[in-house]
């Protein structure tokens, strides 16, 4: 187990990269601690599996280091580094049975046999699988590959760390449940840095303690799930994570005012002056209708989902969505929106401005 | 649910009939017709009942012809499978050399039969063959058309490297199936390199060279022009293969009854031995997925 380090890290596919849309990964340096539980969020193509393959070694960096705890693994092969790796797609050994299958990792590493077959009855169980055991691994359905390789990412127990590339992506979706919890639950147990990627919001934010929101090869974000939430610090952030994603308007903002509209809206501090695009962002969940007050508001259409209502609406700045708690009316007055004014984020050229008064200067 | 019947839709089957017929069943029918009769021409015949099919089976030089082609076989699958799965293991996976690899690979392949047999029977004469005489002037005693060894030899080298490429493109084309994830996920497991061909290559390569395996069966077991241009089937009879046996037999000889009855035989080995080894295979395969 360690602490991972990316230093000055960047990679491209091409040979010799120009400027900065050839790489695939832009310039980045992160530490991930560990033990920690790491979602690595983003859009299909934006990085993420080449971010993860460079950790495990398949892939090496055009530039930077990778270190593990202090140990400089950047040159090292995959198998050096001690690390374990599960795939979009099954990966088994068709020939072997299931118990083969889980012990193979184990037993080329020299691993003694009575400690290989305990190993491998802890991992069955643990997927399900231990009636499936002496099975071959041919004729079983998706599923159970899936969970197949899964416990050969598992089944060692001294890696540094287990890398998920979007593991559950052929699993159905009530074992999907199922099987993201066992890992939470592992996590807890053996304490192993684990790093899933994933496009699916749902899964990263149950999964991680920390999500990674990777976009065009750079991580915008790293933080936990409701820091994503409550304050995005780029709107790929906001628009990515929600559903529906958070409403952003061109705006001018002066002082404590945002200008959008033709609506003056309070914000919940002072912001000093901004140049280039500025805009304001405001989850749907913080938006309230009100008879009078506010932006004005067109409703075009109410979505119920169940737990609420979503108002898709139309404001002389832009489209506008609202979402309505359970039980709350939406009467004939609902002529206006008003935004909570301490959950709206300002951004500048699509990354957040923290606010004057805190004295953190502009984040970029 | 009420349906149309119409019978003139049995028409449509007519061309199908037609083409099998003549390209099959008749051509079929008139060896069968040769088999149990017996004629001296003048299409006069004599009811000959399955005498020939006696003759034939008890005959030695039927039996001899046989054992020489089951052993053919048997030494150009041993030393092709393998040897094409090796060239195939060691071939570039992608790039310009990949492309040159498989053109040069195919190149025996495009070459007709009868000018397969007339390179080697020249590039193994002792006089002027390159071969031969690098191998004469090596001092090995080397002389096709006078020792059944050597007659043997040529005639398998230049079986293997007429086809081996057959093997190895199959093989080439299985392994570039399988998806990188496998060797990524064996390079994590730390799989050696012979786990990884044991446990991931083999098994991805195992159709490619099941339909590998059948080809070279089939077409090995009916050869008849390389070694004949080579060799003629000598010297004696030790490279008589059953089909220049058989031509012997039919066109030399004009033996036709025994000849058809011969054929017949022929053709119901290659059925059986194939069908036996597809029946098998499918077996294990269905074992496989239960």
């Amino acid at each position: 187990m360690a602490r991972i380090t990316l230093e000055n890290l960047a990679h491209s596919y091409l040979k010799a990269p120009q400027g900065d849309a050839d790489y695939a990964l832009k310039e980045m340096t992160h530490v991930w601690e560990d033990g920690g539980a790491y979602a690595l969020l983003g859009a299909s193509g934006c990085g993420k599996t080449t971010l993860l393959n460079i950790i495990s070694g398949l892939v090496r960096p055009s530039r930077g280091r990778v270190l593990f705890g202090d140990r400089d693994v950047t040159a090292e092969e995959t198998a050096a580094r001690n690390i374990a790796q599960v795939f979009q797609f099954p990966v088994v050994y068709d020939t072997m049975t299931v118990r083969d299958n889980l012990a193979f990792p184990l037993r080329n590493r020299g691993m003694d046999a009575a400690y290989v077959a305990r190993r491998v009855e802890e991992v069955a169980r643990m997927i399900g699988m231990e009636e499936a055991l002496g099975r071959r691994a041919k004729g079983l359905t998706a599923d159970a590959k899936q969970k197949i390789s899964l416990g050969r990412g598992m089944v060692r127990e001294d890696v540094n760390a287990i890398l998920f590339d979007e593991p559950l992506t052929v699993i159905d979706p009530h074992m999907k449940w199922e099987l993201r919890t066992q890992l939470k639950r592992l996590h807890r147990e053996f304490g192993h840095t684990m790093i899933y990627v994933t496009h699916d919001q749902t899964e990263a934010l149950t999964f991680a303690d920390k999500v990674v929101v990777m976009h065009e090869g750079r991580v915008v974000q790293l933080g936990a799930p409701e820091a994503l939430f409550e304050r995005p610090e780029h709107t790929f952030v906001g628009y990515f994570i929600g559903s529906p994603g958070m409403n952003f308007f061109d705006a001018k903002v002066e002082g404590a005012i945002a200008h959008l509209g033709g609506a003056a809206m309070p914000l919940g501090a002072a912001y000093p002056q901004l140049s280039g695009r500025v805009q304001v962002g405001v989850r749907p969940e913080h938006v309230t209708l009100s008879s009078g007050e506010g932006l004005p508001v067109t409703i075009r259409r109410v979505e119920d989902v169940g737990r609420h209502r979503i108002v898709r609406a139309e404001t002389p700045a832009g489209l506008l969505d609202i979402v309505l708690p359970e039980g709350e009316p939406l009467g004939a007055g609902a002529t206006h929106a008003r935004f909570a004014p301490d959950r709206v984020n300002v951004y500048r050229d699509d990354w957040r401005v923290a606010p004057a008064e805190t004295h953190r200067g502009e984040a970029a | 649910m009420e349906k149309t019947q119409n019978n003139r839709a049995w028409f449509l089957v007519l061309p199908v009939l037609v083409i099998v017929a003549f390209s099959a069943v008749i051509p079929l029918m008139t060896v069968v017709n040769y088999s149990l009769n017996d004629t001296f021409g003048n299409n006069q015949f004599f009811w000959a009942g399955l005498e020939w099919f006696e003759e034939m089976v008890t005959s030695s030089r039927l039996h001899d012809a046989l054992a020489r082609q089951a052993l053919f076989s048997a030494i150009i699958l041993a030393i092709e499978i393998p040897l094409g799965v090796f060239i195939a293991l060691n071939m570039p996976k992608k790039g310009v050399w990949a492309s040159v690899c498989l053109v040069l690979m195919a190149l025996p392949l495009l070459i007709p039969f009868n000018v397969v047999g007339t390179i080697w029977q020249i590039f193994g004469r002792v006089d002027i063959g390159l071969l031969g005489h690098t191998l004469e002037a090596a001092g090995i005693d080397y002389n096709y058309t006078n020792d059944p060894i050597d007659a043997w030899i040529t005639v398998i080298v230049m079986d293997v490297w007429h086809w081996t490429s057959l093997v190895a493109l199959l093989a080439y084309a299985g392994l570039q199936s399988i998806p990188q994830a496998y060797y990524q996920a064996a390079r994590i497991d730390q799989a050696s390199r012979w786990s990884v061909f044991r446990y991931i290559e083999l098994p991805k390569m195992r159709g490619v060279l099941l339909i590998a395996v059948l080809l070279r069966f089939m077409d090995s077991f009916m050869i008849y022009t390389e070694p004949f241009v080579v060799t003629g089937g000598g010297p004696g009879n030790s490279t008589t293969f059953l089909s220049i046996d058989l031509v012997k037999m039919a066109v030399g000889q004009f033996d036709l009854g025994p000849a058809a009855a011969f054929s017949l035989m022929y053709f119901l080995v290659i059925l059986l031995v194939s069908w036996v080894f597809y029946t098998v295979m499918t077996n294990l395969d269905r074992e496989d997925s239960k």
